[in-house]
């Protein structure tokens, strides 16, 4: 992915067509970046003719055989034109050089959306200076180009961080909205899943120290820019193999005009060259020809559009290919933070006993499970919220190790509060005895989908004893069954991860609607799952944000990393949400196929469109010499040279018509293969059989008006 | 029309006899491919030839082997066609030109049988025996062989071994095509078809004239020239002679076994990837098309508005009487459809789109159901072709029984089927600009373009019948038509051998709901439009000018 940085000028087509489609009230860059696809305009199409004309140079043509033969067919028939004019020669030439500019455009108009929305990235990279520090700890300004991986740099509030990295110390606010769009600020620290930095991003207060993780003109908004830009574009796996049945499509129509003349001459029937010429630019495949490179622009421009950064075209590819999807089950199946449903005493205990014992064990608590214990227990017993903690109360806070936490009162009251396993054993080495219902209650709750917290206490007096289980629940996004119901239909197996127990995770599994789920996972179980997937033959994709997912991220076909993740995350993945929204998956799955789609179905037409061109020109070029062949004239075209200039003509045409559609992606509904084949069939085959006939008539019947073409 | 009846029974029999044989023959011939256990005549023959018929090979070595054998074969035969005067039992025959020995044997080493030389005029019966039917046997075997390596290929997952050659060829020849062949000469030669060793017979016909009655082994020849889709007639008139195909059941006979290995390999096919729908889904493509061309040259040989055919009832001109309108149609039909090219009536004789409907089956790439193991790997690379079409629309790279096509699977198969339009297009191209081949044409307009049109794509497509009208033995003809056979035969194998091999290392992607269905109705629609519409693509021009305009004109 490496590539120099592109420090053109800006294109004065790209600013107007960002601010002629920039409707969003975002303030960001990025996010008026975002919305500059959209609608597909004529004026953008207009803009981008010079652009376009530019593409004419021989040299570029090459890169798209179909096109570039085309192009020399132009030039030859504008040379056979000039040496013997004619209303038809000029006609036919022209419009071949037509069809090379409609082509060009369709190209340049897809870029120059990209490139609208490089520039406003490009205008985020300002810092020239960066603040290094070397190995004593003194700092040098130097220009942020110079900065090399593992240098380390000091960011203060108000600077530009200089390059991509990681905050080794401190911590601060740092306003992303330049590469995310997103114009609240974040937090990053030193340490943990929360470091990373990217450069261009504006340090709002505090002040960090960065060791840089790339090299120049390899950082985030680098690679950004050249992705937008198009200018790292390599063709995909699928667009190669489609290219290779174009050109050999391309032979074949090659060889039959070379064929044609010998066996015109011995049927007594010699053909003109532009005639041949403009036979063979209507059989050979120039609309998709044409078409395929903007489709593929269009379609990573329809992932940035929704704050998706693909490294290359060929993860998007692979996004229509996922056959299993791996989904984490908090924040992405799950709301983030799981709340309290139910406070359960044991047999003997009463709720006011263990509300109380709950509350005044979690008023310590600052995370979210323990902030709604306190909510739930106030909200379901207002007497106890007059209740205070006393000043003297000691706090152990949750430790991973021990799996519990507690409060101890000033009486020498202990109150513990954590996992079923390690509370109910706790009390049996303090004296106490575990009642038979406290373990019941606990299964019952992990078998609902719920955590169970065990709460127990244990004054200096008393044997400790259990008081009951806090119920905290999962609470299912809305709308989720549905979204798997959905790609399910696509073919489609979501995988829940998760690290509850597997009673839970299996209840919330049923309750989302996913297919299977891997509970109490580790991130090797992730990566062993992934393997096993891929053995079995399945394209897999997961998102992740931490450190320790980036094995996994970078063993799927399609990883997309979070944006808020660390750099090693985003270095793994083979995309990046810029949004952090995990369940943007789906979407991406779908401009996945999308792109198949429209690829797919615009080949069909393009081979399909070929039939009735048949039916206009061969009676054409025929008919002198065999008048029977009149009969298959059965569009009733005017005369042999409007009827060849019509099927020229509709053949540049169509790739005019056909841009929007190519831009924009054919509408994708999930549903099974076969009913999705049948319909794409239905409207681009036979579509593409019909259309044409009707297209190259009423092109010929305003063509008659033209008086002299006779 | 009365005749309509009793020829559309024939077809049914025809049928119900395809469909008897269908599941025993293609299980049969699955597990002769598939087994390990050798007979004592094989293993006779694999010590013979210092063969280890349990090593697998990859597909270049597959290759190797194949090219090796045919190389041989090759010199083989021209060294037995060009010695004949030196050979016993050579009915007084010289050998033939150096030109026409290399058309001959090019012709039979490739499944053509594309016959420069006029069967009785010119062999006796140690080149037929000795050389021509033992080509029969072999060419067939070889292309069994390269279609049960491309099934190995698509069932296999994670391997470079595509099975042994030899093996396969040994197996396909001795278990396959010689028991077979045995049964149906015999079966021949009670329906009438001669088989001896006699010189010719001079008699006096009543009108004083006097008559050369040729003998010969016939029967065994005409079985497998049938079985093996070869074509290749003892004598010039093919099975219009009445020794070869006496009478109307011998020639259903003859349609049945053209059609025979070719239709139940489809089952072999199913069976060998595990998906036997999948083998009915090719043959209901092949059914398609071979039903489509059925009803059209029926259609075109009993329906005439005017004229002389108007009177007749039929277009009868050149068709044999004790065969019928019908039966003449389901063997012409049958034999460009087969890649076989054996001929019961003259194909120039029919009516100018029935005739360009023959043109058109070789066109099509003769895969419906094509030549012994050709037809079948000429329909998958159609298969794959609407795979990649058909499958992006459904937004998945494009699969084929869970094997991706991508790039190098695309070149591979484009490139094969390529091959024979490629070969014909620039071919005709060339002769049509050499006055010398002009002038072997039997007339000139649109019947003459049908006459040089139909040579080459007979020859490009390994199918051997002829259009009769165009003098083929001219040593240019005959060069040229000889490459045309061998570009036409051995290019696709080399790219199918290579498909296979990288279909053997992918892989299996599992099929979902999102996966394309490649057996249903739908997906066997798009198979038979893709071919026919690329075909129709490439010759529509060339078929305007011959066939299209005669019939028009």
């Amino acid at each position: 992915m490496t590539t120099p940085t592109t420090e053109t000028t800006s294109d004065p087509l790209g600013s107007t067509v960002s601010t002629s489609t920039t409707t969003s009230a975002k303030p960001s860059a990025a996010a008026t970046a975002r919305t500059s696809g959209g609608a597909f305009s004529l004026r953008q199409m207009v803009s981008s003719i010079p652009a376009a004309l530019r593409k004419l140079d021989p040299r570029i043509m090459i890169k798209t055989p179909v096109m570039f033969l085309v192009e020399v067919g132009a030039a030859f028939t504008t040379v056979m034109a000039i040496i013997s004019p004619s209303l038809f020669a000029w006609g036919i030439a022209i419009w071949l050089w037509l069809t090379v500019v409609f082509a060009n455009l369709a190209e340049a108009v897809a870029e120059g959306r990209g490139r609208a929305q490089a520039d406003t990235l490009r205008a985020a990279r300002t810092t020239t200076t960066a603040a290094r520090l070397d190995a004593g700890g003194h700092i040098e300004i130097v220009p942020a180009t110079a900065l090399r991986r593992d240098d380390r740099v000091r960011v203060r509030a108000g600077e530009v961080i200089p390059g991509d990295g990681d905050v080794i110390e401190g911590a601060a606010t740092v306003d992303e909205s330049a590469v995310t769009g997103e114009s609240a600020p974040v937090i990053r620290e030193s340490g943990g899943d929360r470091c990373a930095v990217t450069g261009g991003t504006r340090v709002l207060s505090d002040t960090i120290i960065v060791q840089i993780t790339s090299e120049p003109g390899e950082t985030f908004l680098d690679r950004m820019i050249a992705l937008v830009e198009g200018a790292t574009r390599q063709k995909t796996p699928n667009e190669i193999a489609l290219n290779i049945l174009l050109a050999v499509l391309t032979i074949i129509f090659l060889l039959v005009i070379l064929n044609l003349q010998p066996l015109a001459i011995f049927s007594g029937a010699r053909q003109s060259l532009i005639v041949l010429t403009a036979l063979l630019v209507c059989l050979i495949p120039t609309t998709i020809g044409a078409l395929l490179s903007a489709i593929g622009i269009a379609g990573m421009d329809r992932l940035v559009q929704r704050g998706v950064l693909a490294r290359s075209g060929r993860a998007v590819e692979a996004a229509g290919d996922v056959s299993t999807l791996l989904l984490d089950k908090t924040g992405t199946i799950t709301e983030g933070d799981r709340k309290t449903t139910g406070l359960l005493p044991v047999t003997g205990v009463s709720a006011d006993d263990l509300a109380r014992a709950a509350r005044l064990s979690s008023l310590a608590d600052e995370t979210p499970e323990g902030r709604s214990v306190v909510t739930f227990a106030e909200e379901r017993f207002p007497e106890q919220s007059a209740i205070a903690a006393p000043d003297e109360a000691e706090f152990v806070p949750f430790q991973a190790k021990t799996r519990m936490s507690a409060i101890v009162l000033p009486d020498g009251e202990k109150i513990v509060k954590g996992a079923t396993n390690e509370v109910l054993a706790w009390v049996e080495s303090h004296g106490g005895t575990v009642p038979a219902d406290a373990r019941t209650i606990a299964d019952e709750v992990s078998a609902g989908g719920g955590t169970a917290l065990v709460v127990a206490t244990h004054t200096p007096e008393n044997p400790a004893r259990v008081l009951g289980v806090i119920r905290l629940s999962d609470i299912v996004k809305a709308g989720m069954p549905e979204r798997f119901a959905r790609l399910r239909a696509m073919g489609i197996r979501t995988v829940m991860i998760t690290g509850d127990n597997r009673l839970t995770a299996q209840a919330i599994a049923a309750e989302a609607g996913v297919d299977d789920f891997l509970a109490e996972a580790t991130p090797e179980d992730k990566l062993a799952l992934i393997r096993r997937e891929q053995e079995g033959g399945h394209l897999v994709a997961m998102t992740g944000d931490g450190t320790n997912d980036a094995p996994a991220l970078a063993q799927a076909d399609v990883g997309v990393a979070m944006n808020t993740g660390t750099s090693a995350a985003k270095e793994a993945g083979n995309m990046v949400d810029l949004d952090s929204d995990p369940t943007k998956l789906i979407e991406i799955v779908e401009i996945g196929k999308q792109l198949l789609i429209t690829r797919g179905a615009l080949t069909t037409f393009s081979i399909a469109n070929d039939v009735a061109k048949y039916f206009a020109v061969i009676p054409a070029m025929f008919v002198a010499a065999f008048p029977g062949l009149a009969a298959l004239n059965i569009m009733g075209l005017h005369s042999p040279e409007s009827a060849i200039l019509s099927a020229v003509i509709f053949n540049a045409l169509v790739i005019i018509v056909l841009i929007p559609l190519a831009l924009r992606g054919v509408r994708y509904r999930p549903q099974a293969a076969a009913k999705l084949l049948g319909h794409n069939l239905l409207v681009f085959g036979v579509g593409g059989l019909i259309i044409p006939f009707l297209g190259i008539k009423v092109i010929d019947l305003i063509l008659t008006l033209i008086p002299g073409l006779n | 029309m009365a005749a309509l009846i009793p020829g559309i029974l024939q077809i049914l029999l025809v049928f119900a006899a395809l469909a008897i044989s269908y599941r025993p023959l293609g299980d049969y011939m699955a597990r002769v491919f598939t087994t390990t256990s050798h007979w004592r005549a094989e293993r006779a023959i694999y010590r013979l030839g210092g063969i280890n018929p349990d090593a697998e090979q990859g597909w270049r070595s597959y290759l190797r082997s194949l090219l090796w054998f045919t190389l041989v074969s090759l010199l083989l035969l021209y060294l037995i066609v060009r010695t004949q005067a030196f050979l016993p039992f050579s009915g007084g025959h010289t050998g033939l030109t150096p030109d026409q020995a290399w058309n001959t044997a090019v012709s039979f080493v490739t499944n053509t049988n594309w016959q420069s030389y006029s069967g009785e005029a010119a062999v006796g019966v140690t080149v037929q025996a000795v050389g021509l039917a033992v080509q029969n046997f072999l060419s067939a075997a070889v292309g069994l062989a390269v279609a049960v390596a491309l099934f190995r290929g698509l069932a296999r997952t994670g391997t470079a071994q595509l099975g042994n050659f030899w093996t396969d060829l040994v197996r396909g020849s001795v278990r396959i095509l010689l028991p077979l062949s045995t049964v149906f000469a015999i079966v021949l030669l009670a329906g009438g078809v001669i088989q001896n060793l006699a010189d010719p017979v001079t008699v006096h016909t009543l009108g004083g004239a006097v008559q050369h009655i040729p003998g010969g082994t016939v029967a065994s020849q005409e079985a497998i020239k049938n079985l093996g889709t070869n074509g290749g007639g003892y004598f010039n008139a093919n099975a219009a002679h009445p020794f070869e195909n006496p009478s109307a059941w011998t020639n259903l006979l003859q349609v049945y076994l053209m059609l025979l290995i070719p239709v139940a390999l489809t089952r072999t096919f199913g069976v060998m990837i595990g998906s036997k729908k999948h083998g009915y889904a090719i043959l209901s493509a092949m059914g398609i098309l071979y039903i489509g061309s059925l009803v059209g040259v029926v259609a075109s040989e009993l329906v005439n508005a005017s004229g002389a055919l108007h009177a007749a009832g039929a277009a009868l001109e050149g068709k044999e009487l004790r065969f019928g309108v019908i039966g003449s149609d389901l063997f012409a039909v049958s034999t460009t459809m087969t890649s076989t090219g054996a001929t019961d009536a003259a194909h120039s004789s029919f009516t100018p789109l029935g005739g360009g409907l023959l043109v058109l089956n070789m066109v099509l790439g003769e895969i419906s159901p094509g030549g012994v193991g050709s037809g079948m790997y000429g329909m998958l690379m159609i298969a794959i072709l609407s795979v990649f079409i058909a499958g992006l629309m459904v937004g998945r790279t494009p699969e084929y029984l869970g094997k991706k096509i991508g790039p190098s699977q695309m070149k591979l198969a484009s490139l094969a089927i390529l091959v024979m339009p490629a070969t014909v297009l620039i071919g005709t191209a060339i002769a049509f600009s050499l006055p010398s081949v002009r002038a072997s044409l039997s007339t000139t307009g649109p019947h003459g373009l049908t006459e040089l049109l139909y040579a080459f794509v007979s020859a490009a497509n390994n199918n051997g019948s002829a259009f009769a009208g165009l003098s083929a033995n001219t040593p240019v003809l005959n060069v040229m038509l000889g490459l045309v056979m061998l570009i036409g035969r051995f290019l696709p194998i080399i790219l199918v051998l290579a498909l296979a091999s990288s279909f053997a290392e992918q892989r299996r992607v599992p099929d979902t709901a999102g996966t394309l269905p490649t057996h249903r109705p739908l997906f066997i629609g798009v198979m038979a439009g893709v071919a026919l519409l690329v075909s129709a693509l490439t010759f529509l021009p060339a078929l305007a000018l011959g066939p299209i305009a005669e019939a028009l004109g």
